[in-house]
């Protein structure tokens, strides 16, 4: 009984004593005045505003256009390095093709593209789905591809003695054997969609998070300043929880991902 | 069963295989004939194991060939079923699937794996993922996926190896028991001179790949390993492999 109780605070409550701490903290320090309001507004004014800005529908605009942006270039640099991570992966002589030059443009920072991308497609909605179809393209590229070179071999010789078409080969011994580094590449890249986004919304935007975020420091709007980073964490963290979920159901197999 | 008293007749004719500059199948004939249990026992790198792979189709041999109910072998080979010395199933399909891998995920594979699963006595698993079984267990799944087709040939690569000695002979006991039903033909390499004795009707000797010995075994089954008959057996074919062992050792010393 004692057991269960400390298992369930060790698994559901301790995460979280020292961020709800530290909130305390900071909340005393801006009702005492140690820290003045024009530095940095105290926890409840932030959620005043946060509460104004959702009232307004202001907040969920800008949300929508953010997150159609992550989603459509994560759609599209995803499967592109997906299926080129799997076509060199199987294909050597498409690997001996593509992979130096594909090695060349990953080490080329995505960012140092924005002005460039700017140029060529302005501030719409091209230029910030582009750059993040290219941030993700290449996470996910090369995980894919390290996962299909890994595959065990004798595994596939399995397959093949056993005369498992190339199809059922392709998915059930290979593809399937790939996923966990494949998972391992989405998780990663959705650090980095978010990462792009936020910079390219930033720089040069006319809605989403990262342009209220800037309007609102023209305007010395600290208190939205912060809405809009906690903004970004918060979506950060259900994307990345989204893929974890994604791993413990596709990895099931695997004891090290099995709930206990 | 469908292919009862239908296992697969076999020659195997001056088949010669280079790895490179080495020479590990040195011409090697042998004609085994339909539904016979036949063991192949040698020292490691003696060449058995490739022997094996080229009956399966996954080596290309140097030159020489294998034919097979007068047909010449020239890729992976439709009629035989291998199992390895590790039981190599897929870590992300249900235990019932990787019986399945057997008959291709298609058509009614599910009714027929289950069946198999049934002949090794793991079909209340089948829906459980490789990783839960123990060692034992595996070979098992393996075995039920290599019948899962009623081979006419079964290639058992040192499938017992790793197995500690209690699940071995329930195994081997397996093993046998399906075979006399199936009456397909069966090869198994081994290193275990005993199980070389309970399993089969010949027992083959490769060393430095060829031939060396060629014993047929007269013990009526179910053969026991204590009797008296058995053990002569047993020392005879030991000291045969252990001869050349000890010889050859004593060469390197004086060598050295």
């Amino acid at each position: 009984m004692n057991n269960k109780k400390t298992n369930i605070y060790s698994k559901r409550i301790a995460p979280w004593v020292l961020p709800i701490l530290l909130v305390a903290l900071w909340e005393l320090f801006s009702a005492t005045g140690i820290v003045s309001k024009e530095t940095l507004p105290s926890p409840l004014d932030i959620l005043y505003s946060a509460i104004h800005l959702v009232q307004t529908g202001e907040l969920f605009n800008h949300i929508k256009v953010s997150f159609s942006r992550a989603f459509i270039g994560f759609a599209i640099g995803g499967s592109i390095g997906l299926i080129l991570g799997i076509v060199n992966g199987v294909y050597p002589i498409a690997e001996k093709h593509l992979d130096t030059t594909i090695q060349m443009f990953r080490n080329i920072p995505h960012l140092a593209l924005i002005p460039l991308v700017i140029l060529w497609l302005g501030i719409g909605e091209e230029a910030k789905i582009f750059l993040v179809a290219i941030g993700v393209f290449f996470p996910i590229y090369v995980n894919t591809y390290h996962g299909i070179i890994s595959v065990d071999k004798s595994l596939i010789e399995m397959g093949k003695v056993y005369g498992l078409s190339k199809n059922k080969l392709l998915v059930r011994v290979i593809f399937k054997g790939a996923l966990p580094s494949v998972l391992v590449g989405i998780r990663y890249s959705l650090g980095i969609m978010w990462l792009t986004l936020i910079v390219a919304e930033t720089v040069a935007a006319d809605s989403g998070i990262g342009y209220m975020a800037m309007n609102a420091r023209e305007f010395m709007q600290i208190d939205i300043v912060i809405v809009a980073i906690l903004l970004y964490a918060i979506l950060g963290k259900v994307a990345d929880s989204l893929a974890k979920l994604l791993e413990i159901k596709l990895l099931k197999w695997n004891p090290n991902y099995q709930k206990s | 069963m469908k292919y009862k008293g239908g296992g697969i007749q076999l020659q195997i004719q001056h088949l010669k295989k280079f790895f490179g500059d080495v020479e590990v199948l040195k011409g090697i004939d042998l004609d085994i004939a339909p539904g016979e249990f036949v063991a192949i026992v040698g020292q490691s790198g003696c060449g058995k194991s490739t022997l094996l792979r080229h009956i399966a189709g996954l080596e290309k041999e140097t030159s020489g060939q294998i034919v097979q109910n007068g047909e010449k072998l020239h890729s992976i080979n439709p009629h035989a079923r291998f199992m390895f010395q590790d039981s190599r199933l897929l870590p992300w399909e249900k235990i019932v699937a990787n019986v399945g891998v057997s008959l291709g995920l298609k058509g009614e594979w599910k009714e027929k794996a289950l069946t198999s699963l049934k002949q090794v006595g793991l079909e209340s698993r089948a829906n459980e993922w490789p990783s839960v079984l123990s060692g034992g267990q595996r070979q098992r799944v393996a075995l039920a996926r290599a019948l899962a087709t009623q081979p006419k040939l079964l290639l058992l690569d040192e499938p017992l190896g790793a197995l500690d000695a209690l699940t071995r002979i329930e195994m081997q006991e397996l093993i046998e028991g399906i075979w006399q039903e199936q009456r397909f033909t069966a090869l198994l390499v081994t290193h275990d001179v005993s199980e070389a004795i309970t399993l089969a009707d010949r027992v083959i000797l490769i060393e430095e790949g060829k031939i060396a010995m060629d014993l047929r075994i007269p013990l009526s089954r179910p053969r026991e390993r204590g009797s008296h008959s058995f053990g002569k057996l047993e020392s005879k074919v030991l000291a045969r492999v252990m001869k050349k062992e000890t010889s050859s050792l004593l060469e390197d010393a004086t060598t050295v």
